[in-house]
């Protein structure tokens, strides 16, 4: 007898469904072209810079402030924003109340307001003279123009990502666990905490990555409200668009190359996260 | 409390598996109170300000022919960045929704890779590329093409920050739809492109309109990418974002004010549809749209 022939193995699975090789072609073409080209042009930039070149970058004292003001502002504000984000969820999810549709339609007004909107808008609520700022120059805050500012403009544009994170799983949990939690003589706040809290801390932690990622970023609606004085409220992309002006691209790249690598630190965060929720709960 | 002894009445048990009334409506309240002050004040905002002076101040802003110029680039614009991504994302669906090939899901992190790129990033990979000291730079200078401050720039920015929104709807959606449907025409003797036509594109065609209703709301809207990449310059080069942006800082605050609210009312009008496709046709978009 002759052995069946062994099936080779291959690239794609076969189909009877027409189209594969124009499609992942035209796909792999656009990206190529529009995302990949271009990105590694940012990587050949920094490469010939070297790592001592980027770090001597790093180091220039008005360069280390930016970034410093916006990895630790961006951090507050995710915190923020997370904590916030779950209480809106859950009201959102768990209660019913008039005008709930509403709100839920609401929380997404960051993704679809442009930034640059979003930016004198809050620029001008929270500047001295404003109808927020008012009030808080009375309590002798002041917002606008510092890192207080910055912090109120990256909690308005990481709150969604907080709470669509968090608001499906929510949703998810089987009530008949936190009946039998209270039945067994739990109070409410302890089957909160110990029965529906844990599984839902990779949700927020992913919500929370998230937020923090885009506030580190955030351009637009930031830089109206926070005045960019150099070493007090200047952000470091503000800083990329300032070096490109001077025609600096070494320097800008730079400072794009560290934000792009603490991106993607956060990235491979979330997917950890959600690999390690994964294993422990069974779902992201 | 331990008491396993069942006698209390059914009310005490459903309060022990929720929160107590006064807890429920503090937290409602913060909540509401969080969200009005946060998200719905700066919205209020932009349209007290630019109808701050009256009607009049507000429709001057728009005798200028510089908004004009700018309002005629930001549409110009839209109109080839979605529906390049419109064309992208159905053929990437169709290509990883369809088939099952190697290295599938590092595809998708990489279509999905502009969303974790900031903005200002976006666009200065592309003064990278086409600037005057960039790779192409010499070469397209030579040549007497202008790509950076000008519409291709632009455009290309947009292309680039909008690039995930139709796939990243598409994907998920059509993988869950399955192929079972397509193998069915394609049997009974259909063509591809008929296949495609009469059996995928009514499948899909609600997620489609959401995930452009979204993308069109970023191209319009882009602020940080555009902003490197167009060169600011005014009646030229300006969309409705960096407009308003040059007319803040004059302290021209009812007419940055009154164009900014196009836009605010184009997100308005986003999240009215996209809320309506949510509830109207919640199980026909994408697993991720859902909530």
């Amino acid at each position: 007898m002759v052995d069946p022939p062994r099936p080779k193995r291959r690239f794609r699975q076969p189909s009877v469904i027409p189209g594969f090789g124009l499609t992942f072609g035209y796909t792999l073409t656009c990206l190529g072209l529009v995302v990949l080209l271009p990105l590694a042009a940012l990587v050949a930039k920094a490469s010939g810079l070297g790592l001592s070149g980027i770090w001597y970058v790093a180091t220039d004292p008005r360069v280390a402030s930016a970034l410093k003001i916006s990895f630790g502002v961006s951090l507050l504000a995710a915190l923020t924003a997370s904590v916030f984000g779950f209480l809106v969820a859950w009201v959102l999810t768990r209660y019913r109340f008039p005008g709930r549709k509403l709100v839920d339609a609401v929380v997404d007004l960051p993704f679809a307001l442009p930034t640059a909107v979003a930016g004198i808008a809050l620029a001008s609520l929270y500047a001295p003279n404003g109808l927020v700022g008012a009030q808080l120059t009375k309590l002798g805050i002041q917002a606008a123009y510092t890192p207080v500012g910055i912090f109120i403009a990256m909690v308005f544009i990481g709150l969604p990502f907080a709470v669509r994170t968090v608001q499906p799983l929510i949703a998810e949990i089987d009530k008949e666990v936190e009946e039998a939690s209270a039945t067994l003589g739990a109070t409410r706040w302890t089957t909160l905490t110990r029965v529906v809290l844990p599984p839902l801390i990779p949700a927020v932690l992913t919500g929370f990555a998230l937020a923090f990622a885009r506030g580190v970023g955030e351009y637009g609606s930031i830089i109206f409200i926070a005045g960019n004085l150099p070493y007090v409220s200047e952000i470091a992309p503000l800083l990329i668009v300032i070096k490109l002006s001077e025609f600096d691209y070494g320097g800008a790249s730079a400072i794009a190359t560290i934000m792009l690598g603490i991106s993607f630190l956060t990235l491979l965060a979330i997917n950890l996260i959600q690999a390690w929720s994964r294993r422990r709960f069974g779902y992201v | 409390m331990s008491d396993l002894s069942l006698t209390a009445a059914a009310p005490v048990q459903e309060d022990a598996a929720n929160e107590g009334r006064l807890v429920r409506g503090l937290l409602i309240g913060t909540a509401v109170v969080f969200l009005a002050l946060f998200l719905v004040l700066p919205l209020f905002t932009v349209f007290a300000q630019a109808f701050a002076r009256g009607v009049g101040a507000y429709l001057e802003a728009f005798s200028e022919p510089d908004a004009w110029t700018a309002i005629r680039l930001t549409l110009t614009v839209a109109a080839i960045a979605v529906p390049f991504n419109l064309v992208f994302g159905v053929a990437a669906a169709w290509a990883i929704a369809k088939f099952e090939f190697t290295g599938k899901s590092l595809l998708i992190t990489l279509i999905d890779l502009p969303f974790s790129v900031s903005p200002v990033v976006s666009g200065l990979i592309y003064v990278l590329l086409f600037g005057s000291q960039g790779l192409f730079g010499g070469w397209l200078q030579a040549n007497g093409i202008q790509i950076l401050f000008a519409l291709p720039g632009i455009v290309l920015a947009t292309v680039f920050v909008t690039f995930p929104f139709v796939a990243r709807e598409l994907i998920p959606l059509m993988q869950e739809q399955g192929n079972a449907e397509e193998e069915a025409a394609l049997t009974l003797g259909a063509t591809g492109l008929h296949t495609f036509r009469t059996v995928t594109l009514p499948n899909i065609r609600w997620g489609l309109l959401y995930s452009v209703l979204l993308c069109n709301a970023r191209a319009m809207g882009e602020f940080g990418a555009v902003s490197v990449v167009s060169g600011h310059i005014r009646g030229l080069t300006n969309t409705i974002p960096l407009h308003v942006e040059i007319l803040y800082n004059e302290y021209n605050f009812v007419a940055a004010f009154a164009v900014a609210s196009l836009l605010a009312g184009l997100a308005l009008v986003t999240l009215a549809l996209k809320s309506l496709l949510e509830w109207r046709y919640g199980a026909e978009l994408g697993s991720r749209a859902r909530h």
